[in-house]
């Protein structure tokens, strides 16, 4: 059962593919790219499509996803912590 | 076992000017918002026409007016269209249209309302658009060959599943129809920004990479002279957001999945222009759903792919739509509006190559005929795109 998925080893963020995930729930993780498997324990409510930090994230740092830079931390994060809009900022407009 | 494209076949309408079509409209196209109600009577006159009311064409000059003129001439002259009637409200510009069209070898004729007014106008234009009607109903579709299937994509209310489901398997099958030859488009200039460098390097020389770059700044020059905070909601939209996409940056890399891996960009076009030759056309281009697929449908385009995240339901009344979506709430709740099922990749029940011969699959069923879901549930939305205000 694949709860989040990760585009490659390298990104900062995963995407819950699943419903419901609720704070303390084990996550397990499918990194595409290198077809591995991780697991993080979601320390937030996180609905279906919105991402979870799969590494500590302190404001500032470049968030990665598809081995890119996808924007700024604004206020940490940490490792299966809910990442989006409220801690995460665009670096273009 | 795997789709073998280069021995595939698709049944179409070829037209006079030897382009493919898969679909079989007469058009009833008014050159103005004045005129959308003679055309729509026209439509509502004859049985088996389809008008296309707009809300422009009146005091557009320059750029603006050629885009307008070449939306317009470009959807009457898409080889989905067999036959035209324009109608304007002077002869003028109504000429202008017909002989553009014209150029493509299809019947078109054209009325201008003024010294007529609207009855006798809807006479004539009936009278002639019946005749089309008879001719065009007996044209049968022949077997192509699927090379000479042209294919647009655009995606739409995209969601962090788009990224890593219903895009890539656009690309896996553009990459598949890249190499039979087919002509592809895509484009979506503001929602590239991030990916950029991945575009450019992905340009088959410099020359067309440099005249991306002009299109992609010449856009960003845009935004930047009218931006506001996160672009007002809009980019990412607030469905996009909804759906766990959170920057520009995000939704660019998710976003140009859909050309694959292997295509080169072989040319780039302005906005409404028809390629030129096969291969990969980048088009610069609104990143609203219905603007875009009406520039692919006045480009020539015959199939469109649209995948989506948090369930975007545009339709185009000329070019059939082919929504495919990996996020399975909006499998469940949106179910009518979706073509195409992907979800099982983000399950690991299948797999990216299967995904794209699945699409490829409803590809040619929809080019021999099978209805859309956009098309079975009426979504016509034609969406001109403007420059600037009128004069």
């Amino acid at each position: 059962m694949i709860d989040f998925v990760v585009h490659d080893e390298g990104d900062s963020v995963g995407v819950v593919v699943v419903e419901g995930v609720k704070v303390g729930d084990e996550l397990t993780g499918w990194i595409m790219d290198q077809d591995q498997e991780v697991k993080f324990t979601a320390a937030s409510d996180i609905p279906i499509g919105h991402k979870l930090s799969i590494k500590p994230l302190k404001a500032g740092d470049t968030v990665i996803k598809y081995g890119t830079d996808i924007g700024r931390v604004i206020s940490d994060i940490a490792p299966g912590e809910h990442a989006h809009v409220h801690n995460i900022k665009t670096k273009r407009w | 076992m795997s789709l073998d494209l280069s021995k595939s076949q698709f049944w179409g309408y070829r037209r006079e000017n030897d382009r493919v079509g898969v679909r079989n409209y007469v058009v009833i196209l008014p050159v103005d918002d004045i005129s959308n109600a003679a055309a729509e009577a026209v439509a509502s006159n004859i049985k088996g026409t389809i008008a296309l009311p707009h809300p422009y064409g009146r005091l557009q000059f320059g750029e603006d007016l050629d885009l307008h003129f070449r939306t317009l001439i470009g959807t009457g002259a898409n080889p989905n269209v067999a036959a035209v009637v324009v109608i304007g409200i002077e002869e003028g510009w109504t000429q202008k249209v017909v002989d553009g069209i014209a150029l493509t070898g299809k019947p078109v004729s054209g009325f201008g309302i003024e010294l007529h007014g609207d009855h006798d106008t809807i006479f004539r234009a009936s009278k002639a658009a019946k005749e089309y009607v008879h001719w065009a109903s007996e044209k049968l579709r022949e077997e192509v060959p699927i090379s000479e299937l042209w294919v647009s994509t655009k995606c739409g209310e995209s969601d962090t599943t788009s990224g890593c489901g219903a895009n890539p398997t656009v690309g896996n099958a553009f990459d598949k129809l890249y190499a039979t030859g087919n002509t592809l488009l895509f484009g979506e200039t503001s929602e590239i920004t991030g990916g950029e460098h991945l575009v450019a390097a992905r340009c088959k020389n410099d020359e067309v990479r440099e005249r991306f770059m002009f299109m992609f700044n010449r856009y960003q020059d845009m935004i930047n002279r009218f931006k506001t905070s996160d672009l007002s909601e809009s980019q990412p939209t607030k469905g996009n957001i909804a759906g766990g996409l959170t920057t520009i940056e995000e939704k660019a890399l998710g976003n140009i999945t859909k050309i694959g891996k292997k295509c080169l960009i072989d040319g780039v076009l302005d906005k409404a222009e028809a390629p030129t030759g096969a291969g990969l056309w980048f088009m610069d281009s609104s990143s609203a759903a219905a603007e875009m697929v009406t520039l692919c449908a006045a480009a020539g385009y015959a199939v469109h792919f649209f995948p989506t995240g948090q369930g975007n339901i545009i339709g185009n009344p000329i070019l059939p739509v082919i929504k495919l979506c990996a996020n399975p709430r909006t499998v469940r709740t949106m179910s009518e509006h979706i073509d195409l099922d992907v979800s099982g990749l983000l399950r690991k029940e299948m797999t990216p190559d299967e995904a794209g011969d699945a699409l490829l699959d409803m590809m040619i069923r929809t080019a021999n005929g099978r209805a859309t879901a956009a098309e079975a549930l009426g979504h016509q939305e034609f969406v001109l795109t403007r420059l600037y205000e009128s004069a």
